[in-house]
């Protein structure tokens, strides 16, 4: 049984070190300003590696900016300092959730936009749907009222 | 419109879209235009590489010049390297930063390679790289007169990129600094 413990032990402490590689940990002076950490850092965009936000992403400038964003929180910096001073360095890009203005504009009304459109041709189609029935393109004609008559007459009398 | 265009509705929709997903196929989205265009090159105050000499901004710029962000770990670098030296040859003046990096190994490969560059800053924890938007070596910033940024290439610069891209901005930099 021991050496079956040990190198389970073995396998054990080498899966742990690799995950300890992976993702280096900060200590916060505060539980507040760590979930800033967590939110700031899920909503930068890794420059590299671009479908990815930093905190998912392993590559040295994701790094780098994890820990740029640890320091600058620990400085007391605010959201919006931090933001601005990516911005600054790598453009609108980096932000998940880009500032409204400039060319941002169309990205953030986009949407709302659609969806007006949307409801737009909704409405129009419905509203045309609903005056072809009363329209007096599918009221028949005397001449087809008559018709209709001999033509309800003439069953009535051969059964 | 009359009904019958309406049928067509989906159609010119779908020609639409096609046109632009068919531009799509033909952009870099790894292309990133650089935040610091037409902005001073940022402030800083950094070794130079091999010597005890420190630099700052003053040091690099004056003249329209090329900026090239190197690291020995970075492969494409060594792609890139035997045109730096080429235009180096030709008398563009080459700034490089040495980009999170060992000063004895980036020393080495310039032993071994030659050396393009009038000055190399050593930006050893990578602080003028952050400033910059540095974000992959190999990076080229071109610089006006005044120090001030005004293209980013990323990735290789080889002689197409050069002759196509960065030589006619750097012809019309060092026109408009001599002018005045």
């Amino acid at each position: 049984m021991r050496p079956v413990r040990n190198l389970l032990a073995c396998v054990f402490l080498v899966v742990a070190s690799q995950a300890l590689a992976l993702i280096e940990t900060y200590d916060f002076s505060s539980p507040e300003l760590e979930e800033r950490y967590q939110q700031l850092s899920e909503e930068l965009r890794c420059p590299k590696c671009q479908n990815q936000n930093i905190a998912d992403s392993n590559a040295p400038i994701a790094q780098d900016l994890r820990k740029l964003l640890h320091q600058q929180l620990e400085a007391g910096a605010s959201n919006e300092e931090i933001l601005d001073y990516m911005v600054a360095r790598y453009g609108e890009f980096v932000r998940y959730r880009p500032r409204f203005g400039g060319t941002t504009v169309f990205l953030w009304l986009a949407p709302i936009l659609l969806l007006l459109a949307a409801i737009g041709v909704l409405l129009a189609t419905l509203r045309s749907r609903s005056t072809k029935v009363g329209d007096k393109g599918t009221a028949l004609t005397e001449q087809e009222q008559a018709r209709l008559q001999s033509m309800l007459d003439k069953t009535e009398r051969d059964s | 419109m009359g009904p019958r265009l309406k049928l067509f509705l989906p159609l010119f929709l779908f020609a639409l879209l096609a046109l632009v997903l068919f531009r799509g196929l033909f952009l870099d989205p790894s292309e990133m235009p650089s935040a610091l265009i037409d902005r001073p090159l940022p402030a800083f105050n950094l070794p130079a590489l091999g010597g005890a000499q420190q630099l700052s901004r003053d040091d690099v710029t004056g003249q329209v010049a090329l900026l090239n962000v190197w690291a020995t770990w970075c492969v494409s670098c060594r792609v890139e390297h035997p045109y730096l030296q080429q235009l180096a040859e030709a008398g563009i003046p080459i700034y490089g930063l040495n980009y999170k990096d060992s000063d004895e190994a980036a020393q080495g490969w310039l032993d071994e390679l030659g050396n393009p560059y009038r000055l190399t800053i050593a930006d050893r924890e990578g602080t003028l790289g952050l400033d910059l938007g540095v974000y992959g070596a190999p990076e080229t910033y071109l610089l006006d007169a005044s120090g001030v940024v005004r293209y980013r290439h990323v990735g290789v610069v080889n002689e197409d990129v050069w002759r196509t891209v960065l030589e006619p901005m750097y012809l019309e930099l060092k026109k408009g600094a001599v002018a005045p």
